[in-house]
């Protein structure tokens, strides 16, 4: 059972706090959008095997929506960050590469 | 035969006697025994029947990886079935009986089976079962359930309470052997927090039975002197009776306390489950040794080399009187000795090895005057209920007979092998050790925790170490190691113990014995005793190509049963590498799983049961309804009332009396669960018109609109009464079941997609009770409460008015789910009870009814309404229900509208809502499906058409139904046909799903 920190309230908690959401930094498609983009919208998620960065809301506790990078091999979380925002953090993504060089999370690297 | 010894016994108490029931023969046994223990001091070494082939199974093992000696345990509401007999402490008045036999353990029927076993190989069942199609119903299915399971379900309703408890600790050691004990002392010594958990009743492991020297004294000493100063130290916890049951992501640990097992009637719960969090774990988790696969070792009498001086040193019990040993290492040996010891006979040491000269235990073997013979094996085990002797032969050859040597045990040892369940269950990798014969934690790939770090080791016999001084170093290394990661200083000076290592020859793998066994003996070569998985089906398997070892387990049914192959799966894997031709770690393992060894389902339940299995949700007339024989059914949490049954009507009845009630007067319906989201700000109208299909930001303050909510797929998933309370607050009304999770649905959006919109939302569903004054004479009485204007001008049909009723503050909203004149009436939470009195007592004079949850849906489906749930089950859209009313067309966007663009959502075929009229009147069953002309691919019958809602309605008093159709909409009029599971058919008519009303008249008046 994992363990997270909600970057908005500080709490570090049991996976049964929170409520997982899939994929993160999702850049929706609404009306006006092709049927391919649309389609890669709705059903195209990231489901790798290693670097993910997901969707997460602290749902038993403060309510808010966050955004983790973890890795689904080792269970590593290598941070925790505010929802509003287009892509991970600086740290984060230099933590990431200390533990897996040369890795790539669609157009993040 | 098996019998209780006049000396030994280190765990009993010889002067205590303990009275059992074993098959109801009333036995004895002695305080401390096992129920093992017990049943072989008694003779009774069959204990139960295979569950392929009904062949007489004996006690194998001492420990919790025993595969035959299960019972019923207990009676009644202490039934309880598939208890391992060697991990069951005895207590007085314990009773059991064996298990998979008919009629009696003696003499059992289906033992016919084993005659014909070579018609049941491996893939039995998938091979003979398939063809033909048709009986699998009805031949096959109920054939296999008929004789598959081991044990009986219980009946009765558990007696015994249970418990969970939560734990924080630095570093959790499991095992309390040797290597546990010194383990925990070495990061308790760091003062690091330590827990220590040993799943038998009794400290020191194998070592007390083993025996050896830890700093110049005898290992009983040592492991005396450890125990009390962990005792004494305030930063250890010490658990005996408490097994690692699973060890999970981040270092999660559930440990399972058999609190009260052995004391039935003692205060307390039976089980308690430990819901651990451990910084560092250290799985000091043994060994367990391996069987060796040779034709008939299934026979009772044939046991692991260890379980028979297990039984002979902790409870003075000997499995028999002349006992030959069978093995390829040297502990076996220490068997020979602890027989010697006490006066009983070994006939001879079969040692399969080839070894240039003897160890120092053969020699000591030798100088006891033991028939030490090397090189040679078992041919065949000759007895049927009892083993009465062996056949010699060469190991090398085909098993060609040379000699019969009378015994009634065999101890055999092939090996130990790591307990590495623990190890592995979260990840943790495994080597195989070729020098050793075995599969050891792969220390380097350890289980990793959220920062990245490993947070399982493990030590001693679990780890691959059997001597003691290795075993001492690693496991006083590992407890530093562990206590020092979770940020424990380690001490200076603070030094292993010194333990002494007996140099031991080297094991040689046997995976089967001869190794030129034939086809015959291999049949008879027993690999996992539980589930009857002989050499000769891993063979087979591999044959008929299911290489993967996963694949063979399936295919096999190796290592499927309770015990989970804990003596089956390595040789299992080695015969099939064997057959495959390839090593041991090219085949592997198949994966670990917790628990690892059964536990309890009520443990898992723990306090959630009856009353308390699930907090109720209750809303403040939840009392009332409670006193006024409300018939309850449960919504999400909520218990709503279905119907208000009075003294001698039927649930039915009663329905039919609430919705006359209401259709001709008055009547009172509790709305309080219904969802109630506040949604406020300056963006507030904006994010509204994202949220729902219709147009919401153009609603007038003061005014109520029926809305649909579909999530960015286009399908439904709400709808309910939005209300603008002022121009920057709305209060939207959801389905009572969808209140919490269409509030996170919209601060999801709010939160990550639309996050500098300015509007706030708040769940205040448990703030207002809301009570709806429904039917004709509504303003009638709601009159006699105010003196504000609540006439149709005042307060029109979807408007809302602040108003007071007879002194309580209230907000009534124009709004109607039944059809009829009506108004909710939404208070404060605790106003909620005083205005239901205060509207009872003027509705006395209306003949005031109180309606249910079922009235309102028949009322609901007479006027064609919809009910989330009913005409949607996340794959309908509102223009399948005709809603495009209810469709924003000036909106540029809303959730839901790129999808509903997508061909299949705008297929002019989809199935649409339509009113369905039986034609003889009667009420079609509930999910029916119409048919259509032709088969499809699968030679089922076409449909065109399902039910969605069906009721009785007793304003028309005949049976309704509402329904998608193919086409429904341009087929009003015509008749289709519904087939009923009974094989009869049903017509109904296809008809406008509004049933009543059709002008909405009197919603309106």
């Amino acid at each position: 059972m994992l363990i997270l920190t909600c970057p908005c309230c500080g709490v570090a908690g049991e996976e049964t706090e929170f409520a997982a959401g899939g994929e993160a930094h999702l850049k929706r498609f609404g009306p006006g959008s092709d049927d391919d983009q649309f389609h890669d919208y709705l059903f195209m998620k990231e489901n790798p095997k290693g670097v993910h960065l997901e969707r997460w809301r602290h749902a038993n506790g403060c309510g808010k929506w966050f955004l983790a990078a973890r890795n689904t091999v080792t269970m590593e979380v290598y941070g925790t960050y505010a929802a509003q925002t287009y892509e991970p953090p600086k740290e984060i993504k230099d933590k990431i590469s200390a533990k897996v060089p040369g890795w790539s999370w669609r157009e993040f690297s | 035969m098996s019998t209780r010894l006049a000396t030994g016994g280190r765990l009993i108490d010889r002067a205590k006697t303990v009275e059992f029931t074993f098959n109801g023969k009333r036995l004895k046994g002695r305080a401390g025994d096992t129920l093992a223990s017990a049943l072989l001091a008694n003779d009774q070494m069959l204990v139960g029947r295979s569950f392929k082939y009904h062949r007489p199974r004996g006690i194998v093992a001492s420990g919790g990886e025993e595969p035959n000696a299960l019972m019923n345990m207990g009676e009644d509401a202490r039934f309880e079935p598939n208890q391992r007999a060697t991990t069951t402490e005895l207590f007085e008045g314990l009773t059991c009986k064996s298990q998979n036999h008919f009629p009696s353990l003696e003499f059992d029927v289906g033992a016919i089976n084993t005659r014909l076993s070579r018609f049941l190989p491996a893939g039995f069942y998938y091979k003979m079962f398939i063809h033909p199609r048709s009986f699998w119903k009805h031949v096959y299915e109920p054939f296999i359930r008929k004789s598959a399971g081991l044990g009986k379900a219980p009946r009765d309703r558990d007696q015994d309470t249970y418990e969970h408890f939560y734990a924080f600790t630095d570093v959790l050691v499991i095992g309390g052997g040797v290597a546990g004990l010194q383990a925990a002392r070495a990061a308790a010594e760091t003062g690091a927090k330590v827990m220590l958990i040993e799943q038998t009743a009794d400290w020191g492991g194998r070592a007390m039975v083993d025996g050896g020297t830890v700093d110049g004294e005898p290992v009983d000493k040592f492991v005396q002197k450890i125990l009390s100063e962990l005792q004494e130290m305030s930063n250890v916890t010490l658990r005996t009776r408490m097994m690692g049951a699973g060890v999970y992501d981040h270092g999660y640990v559930l440990g399972y306390e058999r609190v009260n097992d052995h004391q039935p009637d003692a205060l307390g719960p039976r089980h308690r489950l430990w819901r651990i969090r451990a910084a560092q774990t250290i799985t000091a988790t043994g060994a367990i040794e391996r069987p060796i696969s040779f034709a008939g070792n299934d026979i009772p009498g044939v046991m692991l080399a260890s379980a028979v001086r297990d039984y002979v040193v902790n409870f003075g019990v000997s499995a028999g009187d002349r006992t030959v040993v069978v093995t390829n290492n040297d502990d076996a040996y220490r068997t020979a000795f602890a027989l010697k010891e006490q006066g009983l006979d070994v006939p001879a040491i079969i040692d399969a090895r080839v070894l240039p000269q003897d160890s120092v235990l053969m020699a000591q073997a030798k100088a006891q005057g033991i028939r030490v013979i090397m090189g040679h094996g078992i041919a065949g085990v000759k007895g049927g209920k009892r083993v009465t002797g062996v056949q010699l032969c060469s190991q090398a050859g085909e098993g060609a007979v040379l000699e019969d040597i009378a015994c009634d045990v065999v101890a055999m040892s092939g090996g130990w092998s790591p307990v590495v369940h623990l190890w592995s269950h979260c990840g943790g990798k495994l080597n195989w050790d070729e020098a050793n014969a075995m599969f050891r934690p792969d220390v380097y790939k350890a289980p990793m925790g959220d920062a990245g770090e490993a947070f399982v080791s493990t030590a001693g016999a679990a780890n691959g170490h059997f001597g003691l001084g290795d075993l001492l170093e690693d496991a006083h290394a590992a407890g530093l190691a562990a206590a020092t990661a979770t940020g424990a200083k380690a001490p200076k000076g603070f030094d292993a113990p010194k333990g002494i290592t007996v140099e031991e020859a080297p094991i040689q793998p046997i995976w089967l014995m001869p190794q030129g066994a034939g086809p015959k003996k291999r049949m008879k070569a027993w690999l996992d005793y539980q589930n009857d998985v002989k050499v000769s089906d891993v063979q087979l398997a591999a044959q008929e190509g299911y290489e993967s070892v996963e694949h063979a387990k399936r295919y096999t049914t190796l290592g499927m049963a309770t015990d989970q192959g804990k003596l089956s799966n390595i040789n299992g894997l080695a015969i099939l590498s064997d057959a495959l031709n390839q090593p041991i770690p090219q085949t592997g393992t198949t994966t670990f799983r917790p628990p690892y060894t059964p536990i309890s389902m009520s443990s898992i339940a723990g306090e959630a049961r009856g009353e308390i299995f699930q907090p109720l949700r209750k809303t403040v007339l939840h009392d009332w309804h409670e006193e006024n024989g409300a018939f309850f059914e449960p919504v999400g949490a909520w218990r709503r009332p279905y119907c208000y049954q009075q003294s001698g009507e039927s649930v039915k009845d009663a329905v039919i009396r609430e919705i006359d009630g209401t259709r001709n007067s008055l009547a009172l319906l509790d709305a309080s669960t219904l969802g109630k989201i506040i949604v406020k700000g300056p963006d507030a109208g904006k994010f509204l018109d994202m949220m729902y299909t219709n147009m919401m930001s153009t609603l007038k303050p003061g005014k109520c609109r029926y809305g649909l909510m579909c999530g960015e797929n286009g399908f439904l998933i709400d709808d309910g009464v939005v209300v603008r309370l002022d121009e920057e607050t709305f209060l939207c009304h959801t389905t009572t079941g969808g209140a919490e999770s269409i509030h996170g649905h919209m601060e999801d959006w709010l939160q990550c997609e639309w996050w500098d919109w300015k509007v706030y939302t708040a769940n205040v569903t448990e703030q207002y009770a809301q009570i709806a004054v429904v039917g004709p004479n509504a303003r009638n009485a709601l009159a006699r409460l105010t003196k504000d204007d609540i006439s149709n001008d005042a307060l029109p049909f979807m408007g809302f008015k602040d108003i007071e009723l007879d002194g309580i503050p209230c907000r009534a909203y124009r709004i109607s789910f039944s059809g009829e004149l009506s108004y909710e009436i939404a208070v404060p939470a605790s106003y909620g009870r005083a205005l239901w009195d205060k509207l009872r007592a003027v509705g006395a004079e209306y003949d005031v009814t109180y309606y249910g949850t079922e009235g309102l849906h028949v009322m609901r489906a007479e006027k064609g309404f919809i009910m989330i749930g009913d005409e949607t089950d996340g794959t309908v859209i509102p223009q399948d229900l005709n809603m495009q009313w209810a469709i924003s067309k000036k909106k540029e966007d809303f959730l839901g509208k790129r999808a509903q663009e997508r061909s299949h959502m705008a297929d002019p075929n989809r199935w649409k809502l339509v009113g369905l009229e039986t034609v003889d009147g009667s009420v079609l069953p509930e999910g029916a499906y119409a048919v259509a002309d032709g088969e499809n691919a699968n030679g089922q019958r076409n449909t065109q058409g399902r039910v969605t809602s069906t009721y009785y309605s007793p304003t028309l008093k005949r049976g309704i139904a509402m329904g998608l159709v193919h086409n429904g909409p341009d087929r009003m009029g015509e008749v289709i046909d519904f087939p009923k599971v009974d094989g009869t058919v049903v017509q109904a008519k296809i008809v406008d799903q509004v049933f009543y009303d059709k002008d909405g008249e009197k919603q309106n008046v």
